[in-house]
């Protein structure tokens, strides 16, 4: 009974992942390409950057960034916290 | 183990990894990297002179260094940064990019040029804020490790 569910779940599982596998866009062609021509063609003026990740890593999606710093912040202080001694070991 | 290679090979390139580390930092707003990636190179080149050196030289080489306090400041100067553009606009507003402020504050020629470095506004500032903050929460987390290790094996 289990295994023929598993089989019956990979083997339709396969197909899903067949049929999106056919029906995605050819390589380069996104669908939606307004913002993409937004940051290529305005980063350099609003965002003063010759690099366009860093504009957009730091300045378009700037939250995005602060909670990578915020989950940084936590594991470092996790780790420092759990294996910290009383004396000795650097905080 | 800190055996005679790792030793000699610590000693050719920890620095030039340290320079580049820096400078993947300080160009972030020009070439691919930036205040992450460079914190990372940064405390790589930090955690192979801690592995090629002794417990006890590493205890006072990093006893002054105070590791948590740049985290902070990291940290607090990222967000600082961000909160400038209350002043007038909206949160991470880049306020200082092309308004002629003399430090990272030049225009940018539009279209392909060499790239200044005194441009990008506030991606400079905080790419460097990052910069230290990861290489801080990096290399204090290594530290630990390696002295958790170390005072182990003494133990034995």
């Amino acid at each position: 009974m289990r295994t023929s569910l598993g089989l019956l779940a990979f083997i339709g599982f396969t197909l899903f992942l067949l049929a999106a596998m056919i029906s995605i866009r050819p390589f380069g062609e996104p669908p939606h390409r307004e913002m993409d021509d937004w940051f290529i063609t305005h980063a350099q003026i609003e965002a003063s950057a010759n690099n366009v990740v860093t504009s957009i890593v730091f300045d378009y999606r700037g939250f995005d960034t602060l909670g990578e710093a915020t989950v940084l912040f936590t594991a470092v202080s996790g780790v420092l916290m759990v294996l910290r001694r009383k004396e000795g070991t650097k905080k | 183990m800190t055996t005679t290679i790792i030793k000699t090979t610590t000693k050719i390139l920890a620095p030039l990894i340290l320079v580049f580390g820096s400078y993947i930092i300080l160009h972030g707003h020009l070439t691919p990297g930036g205040g992450f990636q460079g914190g990372a190179v940064f405390a790589s080149g930090l955690a192979l002179l801690i592995v090629a050196n002794k417990y006890d030289a590493v205890k006072s080489l990093f006893e002054k260094a105070p590791l948590s306090v740049f985290e902070s400041i990291g940290a607090l100067g990222f967000l600082g940064m961000a909160c400038l553009g209350f002043a007038g606009y909206t949160f991470f507003k880049n306020i200082i990019a092309n308004s002629g402020f003399p430090l990272f504050g030049g225009k940018t020629p539009t279209g392909i040029n060499p790239g200044y470095l005194n441009t990008g506004g506030t991606l400079p500032y905080m790419n460097i804020f990052v910069g230290i903050k990861v290489l801080a929460g990096l290399t204090s987390i290594v530290l630990v490790f390696f002295l958790i290790m170390r005072r182990e094996r003494d133990e034995w």
